[in-house]
């Protein structure tokens, strides 16, 4: 087996320097009911080739967004990513290393970090970001428990525009703290009733922008009504290049900001693994779930990096912890933090002008088409249309038109009764042609 | 707290120049091919962009007073400069492709690069988590393999394939037992019960739902102490979370009481997977009377750890516990497989939902690559060298150092305590870093609690004899140093990494967690938008 360098000799010379007769002695203390001396029913091994043939066999078996017009968003965006990216991450020091618990050989890692989190604390305009989180799901989550902390208060409002599996997560994970999630209706203009909810036991209201429906909002007054009943205000982003153009969540009142990360640096794959980004008002530091790097000197007086604040953590407060998270992000946001530095300021604002220009191109497009309602007036990205009948039926129908029109919200929540909705991106990877492919289908299948 | 936003040198120029390294000094501090590396913010790149665009057809004034008008504040490289920051950096790390990384409960393995080259196809990278179903029967086919493997590799009915991570499949498994119960009507169970040894994930999960923590006691010989579990569990009891091997690197070997005991005052019986590796391919959870375990697919199935994730944390389930799973999973029909998103209808006791999408898929391609590589026979080869490497180096270095529990085999991996660093005057710190001057990292110490100074070395499988010596020679030879009062060699190490000691009391007691800009600098404009 090519992954294993002992030998049957070294085998046998390592057995006697230990002073056993045979491999089963060293599993001498599992119960004999539970020993099996054959192998289990699966293949057996297989080369390099025989492997490759195999996934190869499945993974054409699916359709790459990349292999026509396509245009799903909903919390997942399709960006180029620069070559140099996915080589840099797959440097050996990178790919191969253990979270960075010895400093002093850990310093590429550590550095890293330090420079991811200034360049989340910059993009959401609070003080402190961690070194990242699962997704944007769990980090959303998160955020809800830490205002629960925060506040000593249970309830949680959720805005009708956060992404309906955010909203779930939130509901699984907070509710297993005791908190009390309350989920508001699903709807395009949903901020407008957030103001009405918000009362003395509310710990933080939670709002997305640009929401679900890709409406982009200013959650100023929110944030306002929020802290004058002693709440957080929790803004959530799903599409990370949005930062580029629009206001940040700091700029607007936000005491906590959460994103999912992946549309910097990072592929779709299939839901995951993406990165969760979370940054706070510095008076919150210390309360704030998942690793921090921070600065320090070494023996020598020289500039160094270190994992701090670690009695937040579970290896060290175990049931007071702040979190249980351990593992977090790391090579997803090594390509976040390398995208960033490649992007600058300047490339991110022009990226994020040309998400924007081509959702206005997609906008324009399908709202000529007969029957198709653009629901979102101002968008980052990404709109929401309503269209005659199930959306859910007229993306699989354009299907045979080399078409993938995108996501139907019932995918996201069945029971919102918002059937006839769908939620169609764009992002620098659409070009004219499929606009026009996908208006040319929803004229045909919408005729039918 | 107040945040220190001003006042070290931020340059590395400024810095004094290192000692280490010899006698020779160079004249500008540079020390050969290993480059100092200033911050991404202090390389001057303001204006600068790695990234051609073409000019947008529109702008975004339709936008109005949503824009941003301030500055960000992120600098900029361009490719070649980008390319050389990052190679620098990277070279200030240890990796698994380096030298071995004996972090014990981490399992450092070698990560096979086909894995790679796998989740990197673009049928698989470039997948969207929400494109119709019927556009990707090869994804779902994958999960729904990768999912049989698990399931036959534990001997457990069903399997959860969204947490994200160890500890977030702790998370997912205490849920379905709370859920479990809560369906049964049973609400009194409040506690649930984790030996001293436990990792910090266990307790840290178990109060993140809602349970008390109380501890079991541990016998001399490292196992779970059945007298004190026994008289600790009752009604009151969900749920017990034991590792096994347990993080001694100790089988517990009256697992099969653990369990009967638990199941019979009506608790389940997690079991923590961080130490699968050791018994993969020859013992079945499933058969030791588990209800739930995560396996860590970064540990036991070689995912890399890319300093520090991300992870995979797939949860086996046994039948009780199975139909409380979280959405969404995969069933299969006459039309193919498809993917279950809801907890509605006839699923409608699943716990919820652990994340916004169907799992780690980049991951999944990764261990599946592996574990198709090995084969049943390829695994079962895994377990036996993980724990025969594991034996050999605690064979090699019993003499000269104290095994914590040096009576019977060991399994994957290797405790030691610091009683043979006695009256030395240095600490299990110090003889870790001192390991760093040798060329390897250190192994886990202070970790598990119950051995004084513990010294946990995990070897893994893919280390070869040779590397072992080469290992077990470096830490012979820093015992007889340190038993010589060689004490300096200690205290001051490490000498010869690319940093000395770094100082962790003062990055706690004045975080400076974000770079900002010196007070004397002025501040950068950044381009505004084009």
């Amino acid at each position: 087996m090519r992954y294993l360098p002992l030998t049957p000799a070294d085998r046998a010379e390592m057995l006697g320097v230990i002073g056993a007769a045979t491999i089963d002695d060293l599993f001498v203390d599992v119960p004999a009911a539970a020993r099996h001396a054959d192998l289990f029913d699966l293949p057996l091994q297989a080369g390099e080739l025989e492997v490759e043939r195999e996934l190869s066999a499945l993974a054409a078996r699916n359709r790459a967004a990349g292999a026509g017009p396509f245009f799903c968003g909903a919390g997942a965006y399709r960006h180029h990513v620069p070559a140099s990216v996915d080589h840099l991450i797959q440097r050996s020091e990178f790919l191969t290393s253990y979270t960075p618990y010895q400093p002093e050989i850990a310093q590429g890692t550590l550095q890293v970090l330090f420079e991811f989190q200034t360049q989340v604390a910059a993009l959401t305009g609070l003080d402190v970001a961690n070194a990242s989180m699962y997704d944007g799901s769990t980090a959303c989550a998160e955020a809800v428990m830490m205002a629960q902390r925060v506040t000593r208060r249970e309830k949680a409002i959720l805005s009708g525009g956060l992404h309906p599996h955010y909203a779930a997560t939130t509901q699984t994970i907070a509710h297993a703290e005791g908190m009390e999630i309350v989920r508001q209706a699903a709807a395009v203009d949903a901020e407008a009733a957030v103001l009405d909810a918000i009362d003395a036991e509310t710990a933080c209201v939670v709002v997305q922008t640009p929401n679900v429906f890709g409406v982009v909002t200013d959650v100023s007054r929110i944030a306002q009504a929020a802290h004058a009943a002693g709440a957080l205000m929790i803004v959530v982003t799903t599409e990370a290049v949005a930062y580029g153009l629009l206001k940040s969540p700091g700029e607007m009142g936000a005491d906590i900001a959460v994103a999912e990360g992946q549309s910097i640096g990072n592929g779709l794959n299939f839901g995951g693994p993406y990165l969760g980004l979370f940054a706070v008002r510095e008076k919150l530091v210390r309360l704030m779930p998942g690793r921090l790097c921070g600065e320090t000197l070494d023996a020598d007086g020289r500039r160094g990096f270190v994992l701090t604040l670690s009695t937040r953590e579970q290896h060290i407060r175990r049931e007071k912890a702040t979190s249980n998270i351990c593992t977090n992000s790391g090579l997803c946001a090594l390509a976040f933090t390398i995208h960033l530095s490649l992007l600058g300021e300047a490339g991110l604002r022009e990226l994020a002008l040309l998400n924007h220009s081509a959702a206005r191109d997609l906008a324009t497009a399908v709202a000529a088409v007969a029957g198709v309602e653009v629901l979102t007036s101002r968008f980052f990205n990404e709109i929401a249309v309503r269209v005659p009948g199930d959306a859910g039926a007229l993306v699989e129908a354009m299907l045979a038109d080399g078409v993938v029109a995108g996501v139907p919200f019932s995918r996201l929540d069945p029971a919102a009764g918002l059937d006839d909705v769908l939620l169609l991106a764009a992002t620098e990877t659409t070009t004219r042609d499929d606009i026009a492919a996908l208006v040319s289908a929803l004229r045909r299948r919408i005729g039918q | 707290m107040t945040m220190q936003n001003i006042g070290r040198p931020t340059r590395p120029e400024e810095a004094p120049v290192a000692e280490a390294g010899g006698e020779h000094r160079s004249l500008t501090g540079g020390r050969g091919l290993l480059q100092d590396e200033a911050l991404l913010f202090e390389l001057g790149g303001w204006s600068k962009t790695g990234v051609d665009f073409p000019p947008a057809d529109h702008d975004a004034a339709d936008l109005g007073d949503l824009i941003r008008t301030q500055p960000i504040g992120l600098p900029g490289l361009s490719e070649p400069e980008a390319v050389r920051h990052y190679v620098r950096l990277s070279q200030k790390n240890h990796a698994i492709d380096l030298a071995l990384y004996p972090l014990g409960s981490c399992t450092m393995k070698h990560n096979p690069r086909l894995n790679e080259k796998m989740a990197r196809l673009a049928g698989f990278s470039d997948l969207h988590p929400l494109q119709p179903q019927s556009t990707v029967q090869g994804a779902l086919a994958l999960m729904d393999r990768l999912a049989h493997w698990l399931k036959t590799l534990t001997g457990m009915p069903a399997v959860a394939m969204s947490p994200k991570a160890g500890a977030h499949g702790e998370l997912c498994g205490l849920l379905a037992i709370r859920a479990a119960h809560e369906a049964k009507g049973d609400l009194a169970r409040r506690r649930v019960l984790t030996p001293t040894s436990a990792h910090g994930t266990n307790p840290a999960t178990a109060a993140f739902v809602g349970y008390a923590v109380t501890e079991i006691a541990q016998t001399p010989d490292g196992r779970v102490d059945l007298a004190d579990l026994a008289a600790k569990l009752g009604p009151d009891v969900a749920a017990i979370m034991v590792t096994n091997p347990n993080t001694c690197g100790l089988f517990e070997r009256d697992i099969l009481e653990i369990s009967r005991l638990t199941h019979e005052a009506g608790a389940y019986f997690y079991c923590d997977g961080a130490n699968f590796n050791a018994i993969v391919g020859r013992v079945r959870p499933g058969d030791l009377g588990v209800d739930a375990m995560h396996i860590n697919l970064h540990k036991t199935f070689s995912t890399p750890h890319g300093g520090g994730g991300p992870g995979a944390g797939p949860v086996v389930l046994c039948e009780a516990l199975a139909p409380f799973a979280p959405a969404p999973w995969i069933t299969h029909g006459d039309s193919g497989f498809a993917l279950v998103e809801e907890a509605r209808g006839p699923a409608a006791q699943a716990l919820g939902r652990m994340s916004a999408f169907h799992g780690q898929m980049g991951m999944f391609v990764r261990a599946y690559a592996y574990m198709r590589s090995h084969g049943a026979d390829g695994l079962r080869q895994v377990a036996e060298d993980a724990v025969l490497n594991a034996n050999y180096v605690k064979a090699s270095l019993s003499d000269i150092m104290s095994p914590a529990f040096p009576d019977g085999p060991c399994m994957h991996e290797a405790l030691f305590d610091d009683a043979w660093l006695e009256g030395a005057g240095i600490t299990t710190l110090d003889f870790a870093k001192a390991m760093i001057d040798e060329g390897f990292h250190p192994m886990t110490m202070y970790f598990p609690l119950v051995a004084h100074g513990a010294m946990l070395i995990e070897p893994t499988e893919t280390e070869s004899k040779q590397e072992l010596d080469r290992f077990c020679r470096a830490l012979r030879a820093l015992a007889a140093a340190a038993k010589a009062g060689d004490v300096a060699r200690f205290k001051g190490a490490p000498y010869l990494a690319p940093l000395r000691r770094l100082d962790e009391t003062l990055a706690a007691r004045k975080p400076r967690l974000t770079w900002r800009p010196e007070p004397t600098t002025v501040a950068p404009t950044p381009l505004a938008a084009e």
